[in-house]
């Protein structure tokens, strides 16, 4: 309450300091001098990279280790979550109305994720929009009140989960083991290859998702079966 | 310089410090919850505007859609227990 | 022509640094769950100001996917560390209810009285 509080003073002091020295950064690497950058780089081989869309050439071929690391941290977030607990209480069924327009909703996301995952090779669109899409159909199920977000039982879940990153770390180090580099593609099988990984990444994102919303460890066998 | 798109950019930028400031300032979990689902909303037209479209795709699923019903579980729990 | 394009990067680079400093003081000067997931998520969404501000290039030239690559992974990250954290949040509810209920509300009044 009173100014004369040290906290008082010292919060924006130390904020200015810190927003001073990320302007300064900010700034010079906006203006700073004119080297070769990274940028001309990854969209010349752009052609070469199994996808033409610039950003999922770089999250799949040339940065593919980042994204690898990226699902395990996905993985990892999710076995966090399941290690404090069981999931929440379901919701109460929904009423007939949004019951009956979350079995619209849900098998057109579901499309539109399928969509965006094909898609994501030629244009806006790859494995992290679709899984975002996934996810949320899970959430609008479970919001909708079925249990476990129509999500598998826990053994299956488990598999889907891992899918993604289990995939591009076979692929990857069979391709080390070719002889090729790890996750380093040959261009005949670029497309192929990106398109396998993208889609074992798809249904990760959205299972580990919609999983995570629950917020815990999936309830003991309310519906076995999907 | 295109003055309107200047404009659009400003009134962009402002609106969305706005947003933000209404979000960390509310006290009621509900309504800084809501407004942060506004906040993630122009986030995406924000990625449009800087011909960002996958990115811009991605926040609107995932910055409004799940992120808003993940904390709105939150502040349901937060504003059960006051 | 290219000081259009500095000048939208400044616009949005700042407003982006904007937020992370909000972020951070709302950080830490509020004490309840869901107002410091709020805060560092808005702290993210200032860091993805700032790189794809960088990433831009004027309207008719294609932008720099690096960074857009490392913003789609932060996004996705982020919204996981926030359900990391809220499961976190829920286990300690249940370890010590009664101790959080009391400390949220009265911390989060005066710390408000303080700041705001």
């Amino acid at each position: 309450m009173s100014s004369s509080n040290p906290q008082a003073l010292l919060i924006p002091l130390l904020l200015a300091a810190i927003g001073a020295l990320l302007f300064w950064a900010f700034w010079s690497g906006l203006t700073g001098h004119e080297g070769e950058r990274l940028a001309a780089l990854a969209l010349e081989r752009v052609p070469e990279s199994g996808a033409s869309n610039p950003v999922t050439s770089v999250l799949l071929n040339f940065r593919a280790y980042d994204t690898l690391l990226e699902l395990a941290v996905l993985l990892a977030a999710l076995l966090g979550i399941w290690s404090l607990g069981p999931a929440a209480a379901p919701y109460q069924r929904a009423s007939l109305l949004l019951d009956s327009l979350v079995g619209w909703v849900v098998p057109m996301l579901i499309i539109a994720g399928g969509y965006l995952l094909w898609i994501g090779g030629q244009a806006p669109g790859g494995a992290f929009q679709a899984g975002a899409l996934l996810g949320a159909a899970g959430v609008t199920l479970a919001l909708s009140g079925r249990p476990n977000a129509g999500l598998p039982g826990e053994a299956w879940l488990r598999v889907l989960a891992a899918l993604g990153t289990l995939v591009f770390a076979l692929i990857g180090l069979t391709l080390m083991g070719v002889g090729l580099g790890f996750l380093t593609y040959p261009p005949a099988l670029a497309k192929a290859l990106i398109l396998t990984i993208e889609t074992g990444a798809t249904l990760s994102i959205g299972a580990t998702l919609a999983a995570a919303f629950l917020g815990g460890r999936p309830r003991a066998k309310r519906n076995a079966e999907p | 310089m295109n003055p309107l798109l200047l404009g659009f950019d400003i009134l962009l930028s402002t609106t969305l410090l706005g947003l933000a400031l209404a979000a960390l300032t509310s006290r009621e979990p509900r309504r800084g919850v809501i407004l942060f689902i506004a906040f993630g909303l122009l986030l995406a037209l924000v990625w449009a505007r800087l011909r960002a479209p996958d990115l811009a795709l991605a926040e609107a699923a995932i910055g409004a859609g799940l992120a808003g019903a993940l904390m709105l579980s939150a502040a349901r729990r937060a504003a059960r227990r006051r | 022509m290219s000081h259009e394009i500095l000048l939208t990067q400044l616009l949005y680079g700042g407003a982006g640094i904007l937020f992370f400093l909000l972020g951070v003081w709302s950080f830490i000067s509020h004490e309840p769950l869901w107002r410091k997931l709020i805060a560092l998520n808005i702290m993210g969404a200032g860091v993805f100001h700032v790189l794809v501000a960088v990433a831009y290039r004027g309207l008719d030239a294609p932008p720099d996917p690096v960074p857009h690559a490392l913003v789609l992974t932060g996004i996705v990250v982020a919204v996981s560390a926030t359900a990391l954290a809220l499961a976190f949040g829920r286990r300690l509810d249940r370890e010590a209810p009664e101790h959080t209920s009391d400390a949220h509300g009265g911390v989060d009044d005066r710390e408000d009285g303080t700041h705001a």
